[in-house]
């Protein structure tokens, strides 16, 4: 579980994060939606560790990240797996070497059996076949494919994808979303999803929270966020046509 | 305000370079990647290297004969120039100063692009110490590589100076009187030790460029020119307090 307690970040004098109380549970897939600059970013990366929030506490089950020592930092950093916007493959190795690498930096298994969990890591985003490709030789899709299963080879405890559909097609994007939700509960992890594509959040949200110029507007579930009466929050989510309609639809019935 | 940035980027460099001299996490992965940039930077640089010198060692011949050497002046004069120049400033300085536009921009632009592709954020999300993992192997192995280069420079000079023979500029005899003239070991000696120093102002300075590019592939474009103006820039104020200090 990650817990935010009053959390705040600025940006010389301008306020980018106000007051963020949150919690992610175990087992869930945590969606962090809004509009683009309201903060989704900035939070992801405060909550992982690339920004220092100027005040406030970042709980990983209990241990405050925020006033870690650096080497604790680094340990529990070994716990956590991040899909990239850009799926940030290296891309001078192939996709089997980006697997292995969590693997060869911080496994003490052998060689074929780092070779066999990141054989199976593949098999699980379905990229058999694909070892010996380069990042620059495969789709999007596949890239963000690889991505999963590069963070998931050292069975992380904790999940953050950032726009994990961005720049693909629906559907694709809907195949990474529900890989990333059934990872999510296969393994138990504390999965956050920073996001802006309503198909996801209606396909996999399990607990939303919405940004809104830096702070939490609303939380709730994929099953509330429809009848929610918070104006900000429709506003954003019925910005989309199809949405509009298929709210108009229900409030026919 | 010049003076203020320059201080302030220089803070930043030796604080990066703190974080890059720390020990490997893995040895293994450390070794996998010095060995990549030995061959990435000095054994592809190795061709570039012999084509330079090759026409340097013979310009230079040719120049001296031509416009320096006179009646007055011992037949040897041109091969002992030449030797003097390939080895005291050729072979270290000039070759370096070659060796910082194209080693220099490579470094920069690529640890520019894994920065701006989030790759070096992948990096440290995972607990790798970012720094030492893609600096350390490239400071390591370029210096490794440097008194290689530095050798062969040398040796690829003095064959281009040979070869001027071949078209008449001067006697075999007489280059090779002039080359073995009044040898001194220690301008060898010498020209590698300034090598070794001008190989961590490139790899280190072109790493720092790199490492702390903000933007996107304009910014890296940026950053690789300014890699390649500074590591000289460098070089060249280096090259006189060795100069000095050695000699």
């Amino acid at each position: 579980m990650i817990e935010l307690r009053h959390l705040y970040k600025s940006f010389e004098d301008k306020d980018v994060l106000k007051d963020i109380n949150a919690v992610f549970e175990d087992g869930k897939t945590n969606l962090i939606i809004g509009q683009s600059g309201s903060g989704k970013t900035v939070l992801m990366k405060n909550i992982v560790g690339l920004f220092e929030p100027s005040s406030g506490e970042i709980l990983y089950d209990g241990r405050d990240f925020v006033r870690m020592t650096k080497r604790e930092k680094v340990l529990i950093r070994r716990e956590m797996g991040m899909i990239f916007q850009s799926a940030a493959l290296f891309d001078s190795m192939s996709v089997l070497e980006n697997v292995m690498f969590p693997l060869d930096m911080f496994s003490d298994d052998n060689e074929a059996d780092r070779i066999r969990r990141a054989k199976f890591c593949l098999e699980r985003v379905n990229l058999q076949g694909a070892e010996d490709k380069f990042p620059g030789e495969i789709s999007g899709g596949m890239q963000k494919r690889v991505a999963i299963a590069r963070a998931i080879a050292l069975n992380p405890k904790y999940l953050f994808c950032d726009e994990p559909n961005s720049g693909l097609d629906p559907k694709t994007s809907i195949v990474i979303d529900e890989l990333i939700h059934s990872i999510t509960h296969e393994y138990d992890m504390t999965t956050i999803i920073n996001t802006h594509d309503m198909n996801s959040v209606m396909g996999i949200g399990e607990n939303i929270i919405y940004i809104y110029e830096g702070h939490k507007e609303w939380q709730g579930s994929k099953d509330q966020i429809m009848s929610s009466t918070n104006e900000r929050l429709n506003s954003f989510i019925f910005a989309s046509d199809l949405f509009r309609k298929v709210k108009e639809a229900e409030n026919g019935k | 305000m010049f003076i203020v940035n320059g201080i302030a980027a220089f803070g930043r460099y030796l604080q990066l370079m703190g974080r890059t001299f720390s020990l490997p996490e893995r040895w293994r992965m450390f070794l996998k990647q010095y060995v990549k940039e030995m061959a990435q930077l000095g054994v592809d640089s190795i061709g570039i290297v012999l084509l330079i010198s090759f026409f340097i060692g013979a310009v230079i011949c040719i120049q001296i004969k031509l416009n320096i050497q006179s009646p007055w002046m011992p037949n040897f004069t041109t091969g002992y120039t030449t030797r003097e120049i390939m080895l005291l400033e050729f072979s270290s300085s000039i070759m370096c100063l070659i060796l910082s536009g194209k080693v220099g921009s490579n470094i920069a632009s690529e640890v520019g692009t894994m920065r701006v592709t989030q790759q070096i954020d992948a990096l440290e999300i995972m607990g790798v110490n970012s720094a030492s993992f893609l600096i350390l192997p490239k400071i390591a192995g370029m210096m490794t590589m440097i008194p290689f280069l530095v050798v062969f420079s040398m040796t690829s000079g003095f064959v281009g100076a040979y070869a001027t023979a071949l078209i008449g500029v001067i006697t075999v005899d007489d280059l090779t009187i002039g080359l073995l003239h009044d040898f001194n070991q220690w301008f060898i000696w010498m020209s590698v030790i300034k090598s070794f120093v001008f190989a961590f102002i490139i790899s280190s300075v072109s790493s720092y460029y790199g490492y702390t590019v903000e933007g996107g592939s304009f910014e890296v474009g940026k950053a690789s020119t300014d890699a390649v103006v500074r590591s000289s820039m460098l070089i060249l104020f280096a090259d006189i307090f060795l100069t000095k200090l050695l000699s």
